[in-house]
């Protein structure tokens, strides 16, 4: 619940300029989930959820790589007009 | 005995840790000088988690783990690479892919549980399985209808809330009943299936323009779906991160839905295909101004304050680089140019900014709506590139136009308009823009990339004499 609302607090702060990227990296924690399905897999209690939880692994883990790759190629793009920005 | 005791607290410690990095990650990315480091500080705490997970001494198998991972790894680098263009569709697959895990991981501990199931877990399993289901076919329903493999325009039919909203009432009498019967594991796969036939009916009657709105709202889903899950397996930085994750969701949709001036239930419910049809068919043949490349090149070297409109046209003629050149261009002849970003162009949130910035644009020349409308009145030509219903002037003063009440950008103040489109065809909403038959007006036919091209070798080719 707290986390809800720190987040909620932070994420209203984002320019609209940033929304796409919020929204990649927002998805890529989310492939936390991975963890869950490490668990599972790891604890090896019957073949249906090694199963199922491979395939959760595979998806959480493509997000995770693929989230974080392209939310920082789209940063890289946001250049301030030829100013330097500040360090 | 010690050892384990002592993994298990850094195991938890760590996992504080992470679930700290996410939160700064988030509050860096509020502005752009510190949003890479933003993702920086995910991927840290991404990679400590994981690690964390993987000392973690309950698990006796690393086999299936590390094929999932490198696997995952594999699929997951090519979605990292896609063009700019194809974000939308990327996003919503990455949505289905992470409802997909949560939805697989909830259906694994209900089975290893079954049937001593507590209540409160029940419920927040239920949660779980349901929403992951439910965005997973959305999310991908989507998908396809970004990626243009499905059609996009939204396919109503009689009575679809009613069917709609059995469908999802069906599947919560389902959860109850479980939640009282944790026993009943032939009912079960219900709880995935019918869920999964809600996604896609969910999805079906939803036109384009609604796309930003339905990708945060499938976004809010996957995260509330990952925060469930979190309950369920006990993992606080799972409920962290999900929270995180439903909420930037939520805040995203409410955003865009304002900027529609519609409610969710309305976007959900009320797909705007009733209206097409009457307000296409009414006009036919009304007189506009058309100009060519020349034409508006000499306007627009001319001007000293234009501003850009672009729109979802600019994203599907890929005309983005086109723009920057003519952003250069008037620039070099002392033109000051910025461009106005109304917050559903496109389809999904920041849409356009992403594309602009891929092509060089300084993001201080990118202006949301409120920043940039006042500005209109002392703007000599607003150049509109592919957007339509966004610059609808009928949102304003026809109470009777089905996107009345709509915030939209004041294009029609500034002293010359000019828009480059493909021809006469109505927007996503199908509704016909008052726009084109203005006297100040100049409609630019022919496609984005071409005309703007046209335009930039003519304003470069004066400069040279």
């Amino acid at each position: 619940m707290l986390a809800a609302f720190v987040g909620f607090e932070i994420i209203r702060r984002v320019s609209p300029l940033l929304h796409t990227p919020l929204m990649s990296l927002t998805n890529a924690l989310d492939a936390i989930a991975v963890v869950g399905a490490i668990i599972l897999v790891g604890e090896a209690k019957s073949g249906l959820t090694t199963a199922l939880g491979t395939i959760a692994i595979v998806a959480a883990t493509s997000n995770l790589v693929g989230g974080f790759m392209i939310t920082d190629r789209m940063l890289k793009m946001f250049k301030a007009s030829s100013k330097p920005k500040k360090p | 005995m010690t050892t384990p005791l002592v993994t298990e607290q850094a195991i938890e410690i760590i996992y504080l840790i992470s679930a700290t990095l996410f939160i700064l990650s988030l509050k860096w990315l509020s502005a752009p000088a510190t949003a890479r480091r933003g993702v920086f500080a995910g991927e840290i705490g991404m990679i400590l988690a994981i690690g964390a997970t993987l000392l973690y001494r309950g698990i006796v198998d690393y086999k299936w783990i590390v094929i999932g991972l490198v696997l995952g790894t594999i699929i997951g680098i090519p979605l990292g690479r896609v063009q700019m263009t194809a974000v939308p569709q990327r996003t919503a697959l990455s949505h289905a892919f992470g409802a997909l895990c949560v939805a697989l991981v909830g259906t694994s501990e209900y089975y290893l549980r079954a049937p001593h199931v507590p209540k409160f877990m029940m419920s927040v399993l239920s949660m779980e399985v349901i929403l992951g289901s439910l965005t997973f076919t959305g999310s991908l329903m989507a998908a396809g209808k970004l990626q243009e493999i499905l059609p996009q325009r939204p396919i109503t039919y009689k009575g679809q809330n009613l069917v709609n909203v059995s469908v999802l009432a069906i599947s919560v009498a389902v959860a109850v009943y479980l939640v009282l019967h944790p026993g009943e594991t032939r009912l079960f796969p219900l709880l995935i299936a019918i869920p999964l036939l809600f996604g896609v009916l969910m999805i079906i009657p939803i036109g384009g323009a609604d796309m930003p709105t339905v990708i945060s709202l499938l976004n809010s889903y996957a995260g509330l779906s990952a925060a469930a899950m979190g309950f369920v397996i006990d993992s606080k930085l799972l409920i962290v991160a999900g929270a995180l994750d439903g909420s930037s969701g939520f805040i995203l949709s409410v955003v865009m839905s304002k900027a529609m001036n519609r409610s969710f239930t309305n976007v959900l419910f009320g797909a705007f295909g009733q209206v097409q049809a009457s307000a296409a068919a009414a006009q036919e043949a009304r007189p506009v101004h058309t100009a060519t490349a020349e034409e508006a090149a000499a306007i627009l070297g001319a001007a000293n304050a234009v501003v850009i409109v672009p729109g979802y046209g600019m994203a599907v003629a890929q005309a983005q680089h086109k723009v920057r050149e003519l952003y250069d261009a008037l620039t070099k002849r002392g033109v000051d140019v910025k461009f106005a970003i109304h917050p559903v162009a496109g389809r999904m949130p920041g849409h356009m900014n992403v594309l602009l910035a891929e092509a060089d644009i300084p993001y201080d020349k990118l202006l949301d709506m409120d920043a940039i409308n006042a500005d209109f009145p002392q703007t000599d030509v607003a150049l509109v590139i592919g957007a339509n219903d966004v610059t609808n002037p009928a949102a304003r003063n026809d109470p009777k136009s089905p996107i009345y009440g709509m915030p939209i950008l004041d294009v029609d103040k500034a002293r010359t308009v000019m828009v480059i489109k493909r021809g006469m065809s109505p927007g996503f909403a199908g509704i016909d823009n008052e726009l084109y038959y203005l006297d100040k007006t100049l409609m630019l036919f022919g496609d984005a990339r071409a005309f703007v091209g046209d335009i930039v070798r003519q304003l470069t080719g004066e400069g040279h004499g």
